[in-house]
């Protein structure tokens, strides 16, 4: 057994989903054995986006929306980082959407989990790219005209090698795919539904635990149309659990500078790259 | 000193034959000068290039011509009032007109040498003869302009164009062989990589694309990942994230690139993290006109982004800048903790000059000041005099860096206390002090008792310091100049000295509001008595800002 994390006093609504995602991010990387100062956790703006202020690491909460440039770029930078995003939502799919899907094709070695309430929390409730059709909310007064994203099926179809979806009522099974989504190597996407008791009175604890099932053992997580199709499943039943999982290169993996030398961050600056480069020019 | 033009459709390879030519003329001693006058197209369309090459220095490209290159007949057309009495135009023999011109059968002969692109070069032959070129170096020449597999086709097509020719100029000779021949952008990518440069992400947005394309030509050699980002706002997230993880970042665009930028400018100023961004700037708004050069960003980037922030802005003056401003933008950045911002142009990036090759022991540092581990609780915030706090790389022992957009405490927690808020902004906002110490001033030109002031910023130095010149052989004295590199926090020294003894005051700026004038007005209350503005995309030359002077009365 590694060091522990600690985690710190909170702003959150009591009942909040994001408690025990909190939870599970602890025992996750602590039964993982992660060094907590080793670890960079990165995040936006939002209510989900206050997760690194509330866990011993290294913390990177940047702009709204614009978290996983920077988790990807630190990364890159330094590759003996286990970067993490958590955030909203609004914040990945939302403001941060073209991040989202570019991240995806990227394929740096960083792990996303996005707080899915399907609401605009921190703003005090308006609609987010999964709000339901219909929902009524401050800002959508006759109810959301817009139809909702599918950020599981749409990660998928973006190339993602790592594609799940857990609820914040089962810490078991987040604890077990937030550990499977920091393992895998290249981007790891784990869209998490989270109860928001103060804005979302729709998608409630009961209505995810009424509907949320396991994806069944026998499902084949390799077979990208087959995952596809689950993935198309969300209304009365909600499966959760991988749903696509493919080993490929990482960007590192690839990348002449990345690949056979040491972090970029211990790479030597040497003086005579300039002087051959400026002789190109004579 | 001489003046030649080379123009076409696009797609024609005007770049070739220019390439060819630069080369070829600095290798045999002369010093090059090259502007680029180029449509927004990939196909047809009116391009051309300006070579301007002698044995002194040139620091302005210039409209009076010797000859001119017409790939098509349209240039002839186009530029003919702009030849001297006894220039040449160089033009295929089948080009129609009555127009005296040296003809040569260019289309027909690159047809027979299988290859109907090599009539420009076979111009470029043609021309190297008309100024008494020889073929030392022509090897070499051809082996970087041309790629591989056109090697053979390209050296039949310099021959035949040299021998179909008489020379006309005798060479002067010059000592300029062994120096460079760099474009401003490559001058810029170069300084960035002497900096220590590990992390480059950009999205295409001219003029400022070649930076990227170089960085990724050389990205193995120079260990430097180039990432092309979705957008702006990733690119500058990205440079941010990467030297919050320890090395040093940058990114660069354009005035559109920028605007989108604009809000991690803030992130970069409140999570003091260093940035560098460089803004090759080109006329705006909105799309504007991509390919041409403008100076109307300064009064946008000096003030870009919500809230209140230490910032430094460094205008690129020359080809020498570009390399050694950009590698102290990175020190600067990194000593602040503060985005450093670059303002360059097309004019500047897309420009070859010769220049010196560059002193390395003349760059400040290149790797990212981090502090030293001394403490035994690492505070990322801590409140010092300086206002600079400790920075440490995270990863690399046992502490936790933070990083926070929202208002935070000395430890980087969120923090809506007022106590706090004024605390942190003050601490930020001290940095300035330091920074004001480093400013350099604006380099002063022409005579100590002129009567007449020329004000200045960025690219149009190279054409001021020839109309300097100029003015001061007529006048007998009577002009001087500051051009400003470093440009916010504005350097107000010289310019209240020189400004206190001239009668004139005249802003030379590529913008049609007169920025630097309202900026020096804000910060100093001195104001300009006159102003040459320039906003037609084309930048103004040394001959340009004479004559409009003489024309208005100055001349004494
Ligand atoms: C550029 C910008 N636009 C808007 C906001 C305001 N804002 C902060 S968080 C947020 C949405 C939060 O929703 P989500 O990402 O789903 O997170 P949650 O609070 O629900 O966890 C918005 C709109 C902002 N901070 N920055
Ligand atoms: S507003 Fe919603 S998401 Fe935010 S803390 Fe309260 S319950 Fe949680
Ligand atoms: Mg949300």
């Amino acid at each position: 057994m590694g060091k522990s994390f600690s985690t710190y006093e909170t702003a959150w609504c009591p009942g909040c989903g994001n408690f025990s995602i909190l939870r599970c991010l602890k025992t996750a990387l602590e039964e993982l054995n992660i060094d907590p100062a080793k670890v960079l956790m990165a995040a936006g703006i939002g209510q989900a986006a206050k997760t690194p202020q509330y866990i011993s690491a290294n913390t990177f909460c940047g702009l709204h929306g614009r978290s996983l440039p920077a988790a990807t770029a630190a990364k890159i930078a330094n590759e003996n980082l286990t970067v993490i995003v958590n955030t909203g939502d609004g914040d990945s799919y939302g403001e941060g959407g073209n991040h989202f899907i570019h991240a995806i094709r990227r394929n740096v070695n960083i792990t996303h989990f996005v707080h899915d309430n399907q609401i605009y929390g921190l703003t005090k409730g308006q609609s987010s790219p999964t709000t339901a059709e219909g929902h009524v909310t401050n800002a959508q007064a006759d109810g959301n005209l817009n139809y909702p994203l599918n950020p599981v099926l749409l990660a998928i179809a973006a190339g993602a090698g790592f594609v799940a979806r857990s609820f914040s009522g089962d810490t078991k099974h987040l604890t077990e795919m937030m550990k499977a989504a920091i393992s895998y190597k290249g981007y790891a996407l784990v869209d998490i539904l989270q109860p928001c008791v103060s804005f979302n009175k729709i998608n409630t604890f009961s209505y995810y635990k009424e509907r949320v099932y396991y994806l069944e053992t026998d499902h084949d997580y390799t077979d990208k149309a087959a995952a596809m199709i689950r993935a198309m499943e969300f209304g009365d039943r909600i499966p959760i659990g991988i749903f696509y999982r493919e080993e490929k290169p990482d960007y590192h993996t690839k990348h002449k500078v990345l690949a056979s030398k040491m972090p970029l961050v211990d790479q030597k600056y040497d003086p005579m790259i300039v002087q051959n480069l400026m002789n190109e020019f004579v | 000193m001489y003046n030649i033009l080379i123009g076409g459709a696009a797609g024609q390879g005007i770049d070739t034959t220019v390439s060819i030519l630069e080369k070829a003329f600095k290798k045999s001693g002369y010093f090059v000068y090259t502007v680029k006058d180029f449509m927004s197209r990939v196909r047809g369309g009116h391009n051309f290039m300006l070579i301007r090459f002698g044995n002194e220095e040139i620091t302005s490209h210039s409209n009076k011509l010797d000859g001119i290159i017409a790939l098509n007949e349209e240039t002839i057309r186009l530029h003919q009032s702009k030849l001297k009495k006894d220039g040449f135009i160089l033009c295929d023999s089948n080009f129609k007109g009555d127009f005296e011109a040296i003809r040569i059968p260019m289309e027909e002969k690159a047809k027979e040498f299988g290859n109907p692109r090599v009539s420009g070069t076979i111009a470029a032959g043609a021309v190297l003869k008309i100024f008494g070129v020889d073929f030392n170096h022509l090897e070499n020449v051809l082996d970087t302009s041309v790629k591989k597999a056109y090697f053979q086709v390209n050296m039949q097509a310099v021959h035949y164009g040299y021998e179909a020719t008489d020379n006309i100029y005798p060479h002067m000779g010059g000592k300029y062989k062994d120096f460079m021949l760099i474009n401003g952008n490559q001058a810029l990518a170069l300084g960035a990589i002497a900096a220590g440069l590990k992390f480059y992400s950009a999205y295409p947005m001219s003029p400022a694309t070649p930076i990227m394309e170089y960085l990724s030509r050389h990205s193995t050699a120079a260990g430097v990942v180039m990432e092309q980002a979705e957008d702006e706002i990733a690119a500058i997230n990205m440079a941010i994230g990467a030297s919050y993880a320890g090395v040093r970042a940058m990114t660069a665009t354009s005035g559109g690139g920028f605007s989108l930028m604009v809000e991690a400018l803030g992130l970069s100023g409140i999570a003091e993290i260093p940035v560098v961004v460089a803004d090759v700037q080109r006329p705006g708004p909105a799309t504007g006109l991509p390919t041409r050069t403008e100076q109307s960003d300064l009064k946008f980037v000096i003030s870009a982004s919500h809230g209140e922030f230490p910032r430094m802005v460094i205008a690129l003056r020359n080809h020498e800048d570009a390399f050694y401003q950009t590698a102290r933008a990175f020190h600067l950045a990194d000593k602040y903790q503060i985005p450093v911002i670059i303002l360059s142009d097309q004019y500047l990036g897309d420009t070859t000059s010769t220049v010196k090759k560059y002193d390395l022991s003349e760059i400040p540092s290149n790797a990212p000041l981090v502090s030293a581990a001394d403490e035994t609780k690492y505070i990322r915030y801590r409140i010092t005099e300086n206002g600079i706090s400790p920075r440490r790389i995270p990863g690399k022992g046992d502490y936790f860096v933070t990083a926070d957009s929202d208002e935070h405490d000395e430890y980087g927690f969120i923090t809506e206390s007022a106590d706090v808020r004024v605390k942190m902004v003050d601490k930020r906002m001290r940095k300035l002090e330091g920074l004001m110490e480093e400013l350099i001033e604006p380099e002063f030109l022409g005579d100590e008792d002129c009567t007449t002031l020329l004000l200045g910023w960025g690219s149009t130095y190279g054409p001021i310091r020839e109309a300097i010149t100029t003015l001061n052989d007529i006048s007998g004295g009577k002009f001087g100049a500051l051009v400003f590199g470093d440009i916010y926090p504005l350097p107000v020294k010289a310019l209240t000295k020189y400004a206190k003894k001239a009668k004139n005051i005249i802003n030379i700026e590529q913008n049609a509001t007169g920025q630097l004038a309202s900026l020096i007005r804000e910060v100093t209350g001195i104001k300009c008595t006159g102003s040459i503005l320039k906003y037609d995309g084309r930048q103004i030359s040394g001959e340009e800002i004479a004559d409009r002077l003489i024309k208005e009365g100055y001349n004494g």
